[in-house]
C-alpha cells in the first residue's frame, strides 16, 4: 500500500455502512420492497399453499418465485434508483473530486443489495413458515438464497445501466416498467401453466425466466437444469453489461470530459 | 505543486479556457479572480479531475489530475455537489475521512468549520450556510495539502459569508496551499498572497493583492463641471474618460485622490463630485481594452 493513499479496508467498509444506513433511513424503498413480497405471497400463496403442483407443493413453488421477484426488485433498485439520484443531486460530482476508490463505491451498493435481498428473504421464508405451515428446509433455505445472490449479477448490472441512463424523476417508473413486465412474463407472479400460451411462449427468452428456474430448482420445480439456466443469465450479463458501460460512457462524455 | 501548461478548454465551440498557463507554489494562497464565465469553474474542475483539458497539461504534485494519489493530496470544496440527504453532519465527515491516508479528528473537523453544535443534524435540514460549511468540512478533513475551492462564499449572507472567510484565513495560516475562486476582488484581497484574474478564458493580471488591486481595484470619479478635457493631466494621473455628456463626465482611474488635487489645484470647479470603487466588470474593460494587462 502507498502511503500517500488512503488504506482501503476502512474505506470499503464506510461505503458499506453509507449503503445500509440509505436502506435503514428512506423506509420509502426499504419498506416497500420488504412488504411487497410477503403481501403477494399472502395473497397468491398461501390460499393454495398445500395444493400439489409441479413435484412440489404451491406453497414452496410460490416461495421460490415470490423469493426471486425479492431479489431482483432489490438488485435493480439499489443500483438504479440510487445512481440515478446522486447523478441528479452533485453526489457524483462530490465522490468524483475526492479520492474515493471506485471499488470501495461499487462495494458498498453489491454488499448492501445482497445483505438487503438475504434478509427481505429470510423475513419471506419465515413468513411462510409461521403464517402457512409452509417449510423450506434449512438447507435449502441456504441453497436458494445462494442462487439468488449469485443469480442477481445481470440485474445488478441492468439497475447499473438504467441508474446512469435514466434522471432522477424517471429512474423509478423505468425500474418498475422492467421489473412488472418482467416478472408476470417470467411466471414469478402466477406460474406459466396458468398465464396465456404467449407468455409461455416467449417466457424462456426473459432474464427472470431463467432467474426463476434456479429459485424453482431448489424445490424440485425447475423445468432446465442450474447450468443452463446459469449459461442464459451469463449471457444476459454481458449484454447487460455492454449497455451499462455504453450509459456509463455516455454520462462521462457529458459530464467529465 | 500544481502546474497548467499551455491548457485549453473546449465546451463544443465554447472556449472556457485558452492558452491557459499557471503555476502554483506551496504553502501560497491563490485567488483566481474574475467575472461569471470567466473560465473560473473550468480551471477548478481540471484541477480537480473533473473535466479533461482539450489540449495542454494539469498536473497535481506531477500525477494526472485523475490519478488517486493527486486526488488523495486535495480537499476539493465544489460549487455544485450534493450528499446523501439521509447522513447526519458527523456521519458525512467520518465517511469522508476514510478517503485520506491522514484524516483529522472529526472533533476538530467540525471545530475547525463551526458546527460542532449540528453534529448530529441530518444534511436535509440544514440551512444554505450550514450546508457550505460542511462542505467546507469535507474539503478540510482529509488534512490535505492542497485545498481547492470554488467560490466558498457563494450564496451566502453577509455574516455567514464572514464567517467563511475567517475560517479560510485560519486554515490559511497552517502553511497549506490554497487555491480558491471569487468573483470578489475583497474577498481575494482579504484571503490570497496571490490573485490571478482571468476573464474570457485569460489570464488578464498575476500578482500580489496590492499590485492588483492597483491594476484591477480602479474608482470611478462622476462629477459635473465646465472642464474641458486636459489629456495630458489624465495620462500623468492613469486616468481615463469612460463617458461624457455635456458637462457629465464618468472618470476611471487608479488613485482618485491625486487626480482630483490636480484637477482643484488647477482651479476646476467640480459638482456633483462622487467617487465610488469600479466594478470588476469596469476593470476587466480596462484591463483589456486599455493598457498592458501585466502588474506582476
Amino acid at each position: 500500500m502507498q502511503p500517500n493513499l488512503a488504506p482501503a479496508p476502512p474505506m470499503f467498509a464506510a461505503q458499506a455502512k453509507l449503503e445500509l444506513l440509505r436502506l435503514l433511513r428512506i423506509p420509502a424503498f426499504s419498506v416497500t420492497s420488504l412488504a411487497l413480497p410477503i403481501m403477494f405471497y399472502a395473497f397468491f400463496g398461501l390460499p393454495q399453499a398445500q395444493l400439489h403442483y409441479h413435484n412440489t407443493t404451491a406453497g414452496l413453488y410460490l416461495l421460490a418465485s415470490f423469493s426471486a421477484y425479492a431479489v431482483l426488485t432489490i438488485s435493480l433498485f439499489t443500483f438504479g434508483a440510487s445512481v440515478a439520484a446522486e447523478r441528479g443531486t452533485g453526489a457524483t460530482r462530490l465522490m468524483r473530486a475526492m479520492p474515493l476508490r471506485i471499488s470501495a463505491y461499487f462495494f458498498g451498493k453489491i454488499l448492501s443489495a445482497m445483505v438487503f435481498s438475504a434478509i427481505v428473504m429470510t423475513a419471506l421464508v419465515l413468513f411462510a413458515r409461521f403464517a402457512g405451515g409452509v417449510e423450506l428446509p434449512p438447507e435449502q433455505y441456504a441453497e436458494l438464497l445462494a442462487r439468488l445472490l449469485l443469480g442477481s449479477i445481470p440485474f445488478i448490472i441492468l439497475g447499473f445501466a438504467v441508474g446512469y441512463l435514466a434522471s432522477v424523476n424517471s429512474a423509478i417508473a423505468i425500474l418498475n416498467l422492467i421489473i412488472l413486465p418482467l416478472s408476470f412474463g417470467s411466471g414469478l407472479f402466477i406460474p406459466l401453466s396458468a398465464m396465456p400460451k404467449i407468455v409461455a411462449t416467449f417466457a424462456p427468452y426473459l432474464p427472470t425466466y431463467h432467474f426463476g428456474q434456479l429459485a424453482w430448482g431448489v424445490v424440485g420445480a425447475a423445468s432446465e437444469t442450474p447450468l443452463r439456466a446459469a449459461l442464459w443469465l451469463v449471457t444476459y450479463a454481458g449484454l447487460f453489461l455492454v449497455v451499462a458501460l455504453r450509459a456509463y460512457y455516455r454520462d462521462e462524455r457529458k459530464e467529465f470530459a | 505543486m500544481v502546474t497548467f501548461e499551455n491548457v485549453s478548454k473546449q465546451y463544443g465551440d465554447v472556449v472556457a479556457l485558452d492558452d491557459f498557463n499557471l503555476e502554483i507554489a506551496a504553502g501560497r494562497t491563490l485567488a483566481l479572480l474574475g467575472p461569471n464565465g470567466a473560465g473560473k469553474t473550468t480551471a477548478i474542475s481540471l484541477l480537480l479531475g473533473l473535466r479533461k483539458p482539450t489540449r495542454g497539461l494539469v498536473r497535481v504534485l506531477g500525477y494526472n489530475p485523475r490519478d488517486l494519489r493527486a486526488h488523495s493530496a486535495i480537499g476539493p470544496m465544489l460549487q455544485s455537489s450534493g450528499l446523501p440527504s439521509y447522513l447526519r453532519v458527523s456521519e458525512a465527515i467520518a465517511l469522508f475521512s476514510t478517503y485520506y491516508p491522514k484524516p483529522l479528528a472529526i472533533g476538530r473537523v467540525l471545530e475547525l468549520a463551526g458546527l460542532e453544535h449540528l453534529a448530529k443534524t441530518r444534511v436535509t435540514s440544514l440551512s444554505g450556510g450550514e450546508l457550505q460549511r460542511l462542505y467546507f468540512a469535507l474539503a478540510i478533513c482529509g488534512d490535505p495539502e492542497i485545498l481547492v475551492l470554488d467560490e466558498p462564499s457563494v450564496g451566502l449572507d453577509v455574516e455567514a459569508r464572514r464567517g467563511m472567510l475567517e475560517t479560510i484565513r485560519g486554515i490559511a495560516g497552517e502553511g497549506r496551499t490554497i487555491v480558491l475562486t471569487t468573483h470578489y476582488l475583497e474577498e481575494a484581497d482579504a484571503l490570497a498572497d496571490r490573485i490571478v484574474v482571468i476573464d474570457r478564458g485569460h489570464i488578464v493580471a498575476d500578482g500580489s493583492p496590492a499590485a492588483i488591486k492597483q491594476t484591477v481595484g480602479r474608482k470611478r470619479v462622476c462629477f459635473t463641471s465646465g472642464w474641458e478635457v486636459d489629456s495630458a493631466l489624465l495620462a500623468r494621473n492613469d486616468a481615463r474618460v469612460d463617458f461624457r455628456d455635456g458637462n457629465s463626465y464618468r472618470l476611471s482611474c487608479a488613485a482618485p485622490e491625486r487626480l482630483l488635487g490636480e484637477l482643484f489645484a488647477a482651479g476646476v470647479q467640480l459638482e456633483d463630485l462622487t467617487v465610488t470603487g469600479a466594478s470588476l466588470e469596469e476593470a476587466f474593460l480596462h484591463l483589456t481594452t486599455g493598457h498592458d494587462s501585466n502588474a506582476a
